[in-house]
């Protein structure tokens, strides 16, 4: 029976060309567009670390207080803070992990003399970051605590870096030379895709990738200046050793709370610091703290440009109006047609029947319009590629899951439109349209 | 009803979309105030410790100066479209609770206004003397600073900036002793706080000096890119190991706005291919129940209609369809935009995109219905009467 309507539905797809291949269009272009903008909006506000994103926080604390909060964001509070507060808790260790993060420009002397130096962005972190955010060794591993507190020169370079300085070779033990300073290098990443890095959003979030880390406590040694923004109240740009002391913010520190309640032990230590910093008269307000976890910080953060967000809806309306179209393209063909049920159903044939070979049709049209879909949104991928910076090149991409859930909606969508169709067509009567003629 | 729906919908996104794309494309086209076809900028690392960062920064500006086909070059920490800098806030006393402005903040020397090509409105440019040295280990005040109209007339509306004093970085007060007559900030953002100052924008008499500097060229007009060539290799030879590079203010520009200018672009192509689908869809619509009704059709040819009277009668029921569209696309446009502003900082409504909009989708909706409303004008009333269907 199938088969018979197979072939059915095909000979009566062919005998009005231009009509099916609207509706094949129509449906084409919907998914084409709905998923494009999709697949970049998924990419784009998609989780940088999906098997740990719920247990890594970034910490923040109001010390400036309600009279000089920052505007920038919606709480007032600053991604930054101060040299003595990221001290202070970090000893605390209220975590199971936790590290601090700034990020400072170095310049690379690579070993070969003719090989000009570099300038690269270099995060320093403490040893427990490398665990924290899963990063994945190639060679050897990342530094000890203890040399976290002795602040030894020490590097953990990537694999690219690793290839471009060593030849890719098993190089740990060898040195290099970072602002005249010699390291040694005790890892060698592998790729390690940290998409968008959400340790570090100044500077190209979604295109760079860092090569080069050192301890914190080095970078602190070497009086190393950030990149990755600071505010400071007035002394702004006095020595490095005021700036220690000093309320300005400039240091992340993020934390690996495993459980719920570790949070929330997290949140009382917290939150007993400022209150203590009150006490002693260097707060002058309550505490003001806040703990969120990656995707929340993101959000926080406003990474995704709104403008997609508009694009994601446009899509889907645009999706709606071209299924409507569909399902009045489908419409005018039961119109066409209702001769050729009639006399079916003159002939014996049930409404179940009718209504199986409708659904056949519009099961034909769903994989046809899916094909052409999928074919619309690798191009609309590439052209989102081309429209948008490299930063986001990277990004919109087509895996096996999008493509298979895509042919499943584009399919179940024209099934969707086509029910009133097919619901017209059932209804057809045998006589009333034979003697009509 | 269909056609209604599609009307609504496409209406709401598109007068949306509107509002958003040329909200969007005016942010981008704004002007920096500096001549730009003529700047480029030059990024200068020291590798290996120079012995003094003040020589090391006067031989480069001196060798820059020098380059046949620039017109003048001066030392910097930041400038427009850079994507950061400095910012802080501007205060008409000291110790105030919530700023007066918020500013961003360039480091510049006398030669700055000529490089740049901004406009002197009041005032005077800084004086060589002026200038300070700043290395980073000391906040010195600044003795003077210059400021751009935008600031001075939101500072001192009554138009008694100079030689007042503003608050700044220290707790000393900078005079105001220029004003020039506009210089974007640094940061390119189109929407949030860092969007609220970009015309408020202050200099400052500062040398700075350290192991990076960044230098503004400005050329002759014409052969940038030969001026930016020749600046680049007579810098690596001098002045120790260092890396060099540099970029065109089109370069910039560019860079500042790729990403949002290729959004803003797709979401104009989707809003169009939507609007265009709607038309189709209105045809094609409106084709089907000319097919339906094609013996309602004769029979009204029979009884006397005319030609015109019958395409008429299409033209105006698809006019009111498409007007009962168009009503609830207004509604929807307001609820969508409301949401839209609450979830994505999305512009508010314009009024005269709504109703530009409405107007395109009625005249589509005519001009869609043409076609098939002339074919039902043609069915012949013999034909109707007898009854044969469309096959």
């Amino acid at each position: 029976m199938f088969g018979y309507y197979l072939d059915l539905a095909l000979r009566s797809l062919k005998r009005n060309p231009v009509l099916t291949g609207l509706m094949i269009t129509a449906i084409g272009f919907g998914i084409g567009t709905s998923m494009t903008s999709l697949s970049v909006s998924r990419a784009m506000s998609g989780d940088p670390i999906p098997e740990k994103s719920r247990q890594l926080f970034m910490v923040q604390i109001d010390s400036w207080g309600p009279d000089k909060r920052g505007e920038r964001n919606e709480d007032g509070l600053d991604e930054n803070m101060s040299y003595i507060d990221a001290m202070a808790l970090s000893n605390l260790h209220a975590a199971r992990r936790q590290t601090r993060i700034f990020s400072t420009y170095l310049n690379a002397l690579p070993t070969d003399p003719k090989q000009k130096p570099v300038g690269i962005i270099v995060p320093a972190v403490d040893s427990d970051f490398f665990p924290m955010f899963n990063a994945p060794f190639r060679f050897g591993g990342p530094w000890s605590r203890s040399d976290d507190q002795e602040g030894s020169p020490l590097v953990v370079i990537s694999r690219k870096l690793n290839d471009q300085f060593f030849a890719g070779a098993n190089s740990i033990g060898k040195a290099f030379t970072l602002d005249g300073v010699s390291y040694r290098v005790v890892g060698v990443l592998d790729d390690w895709p940290l998409v968008p890095r959400f340790y570090n959003l100044h500077i190209r979030p979604y295109g760079q990738i860092d090569e080069i880390f050192i301890p914190f406590t080095r970078a602190i040694k070497a009086q190393a200046s950030t990149t990755s923004g600071m505010s400071c109240q007035d002394t702004t740009t006095a020595s490095f050793e005021v700036r220690l002391r000093s309320e300005c913010l400039w240091i992340q520190l993020w934390v690996e709370l495993p459980v719920a309640a570790d949070v929330v032990n997290y949140r009382t230590v917290l939150n007993n610091y400022a209150a203590d910093q009150q006490r002693t008269g260097r707060f002058h307000w309550p505490p003001h703290t806040q703990v969120r976890d990656v995707m929340q910080w993101l959000k926080y953060r406003h990474i995704v440009p709104n403008e997609l967000g508009l694009l994601v809806l446009a899509s889907f309306g645009f999706l709606f109006v071209c299924l409507m179209n569909a399902m009045g393209l489908m419409l005018a063909r039961i119109i066409g047609r209702t001769q050729d049920i009639s006399v079916r159903r003159a002939l014996g044939a049930s409404r179940t029947s009718i209504i199986g070979q409708c659904l056949v049709e519009t099961t034909v049209i769903g994989v046809l319009g899916a094909i052409l879909g999928l074919l619309l949104t690798l191009l609309g991928v590439m052209a989102m590629r081309a429209a948008l910076a490299d930063d986001f090149a990277a990004l919109a991409y087509l895996n096996a899951k999008a493509v298979g859930i895509e042919v499943l909606l584009a399919i179940a969508a024209t099934i969707g439109a086509g029910l009133y169709p097919t619901w017209r067509a059932a209804h057809v009567e045998p006589a009333l349209q034979l003697k009509a003629e | 009803m269909l056609i209604a729906v599609q009307i609504a919908i496409t209406l709401a996104i598109l007068s949306n979309a509107l509002g958003l794309i040329v909200d969007r494309l005016s942010w981008s086209a704004r002007l920096t105030g500096i001549d730009e076809a003529n700047i480029f900028f030059v990024y200068a690392t020291s590798v290996d410790k120079p012995p003094s960062f003040t020589a090391l920064q006067s031989s480069d500006l001196a060798l820059l100066r020098s380059i046949a086909g620039v017109a003048n070059a001066y030392a910097t920490n930041s400038f427009p479209l850079e994507g950061g800098g400095w910012s802080m806030s501007a205060d008409l006393e000291p110790d105030q609770k919530t700023a007066s402005a918020h500013i961003s903040y360039y480091f510049v020397d006398e030669h700055a206004l000529d490089t740049l090509g901004v406009k002197l409105i009041a005032g005077r440019n800084f004086n060589a003397s002026e200038i300070v040295d700043r290395d980073g280990s000391s906040a010195p005040p600044a003795t003077g600073i210059i400021i751009t109209r935008t600031l001075a007339q939101r500072l001192f509306p009554r138009g008694d900036a100079l030689g007042k004093s503003l608050y700044t970085e220290t707790k000393d007060p900078s005079p105001i002793i220029g004003i020039i007559d506009r210089l974007q900030g640094p940061f390119v953002a189109a929407t949030g706080f860092m969007s609220t100052f970009t015309e408020n924008s202050v200099l400052a008499p500062f040398r700075p000096l350290g192991e990076s500097s960044t230098y503004v060229v400005r050329t002759k007009p014409g052969g940038l890119n030969d001026v930016m060539k020749a600046a680049l290799s007579k810098l690596e030879v001098i002045n120790g190991i260092r890396i060099i590079s540099a970029r065109s203010m089109q370069e910039v520009r560019a860079r500042a706005y790729r990403s949002n200018r290729g959004l803003t672009l797709i979401l104009g192509a989707v809003a169009l291919i939507l609007v265009a689908v709607t038309a189709f869809g209105m045809a094609g619509l409106t084709s089907y129940w000319v097919a339906e009704r094609r013996r309602q059709i004769g029979i009204r040819r029979a009884l006397g209609a005319t030609r015109l009277a019958i395409l008429r009668l299409f033209q105006k029921e698809n006019l009111l369809i498409a007007f009962s569209g168009v009503l609830v696309g207004i509604l929807l446009a307001i609820s969508l935009n409301i949401w839209l502003i609450g979830r994505f900082e999305m512009v508010r409504l314009n009024p005269t995109y709504v109703i530009g909009s409405g107007f395109v989708m009625l005249l589509l909706g005519q001009i869609a219905v043409l076609l098939p409303a002339l074919r039902a004008a043609q069915v012949p009333p013999a034909l109707a009467i007898s009854g044969s269907r469309v096959s």
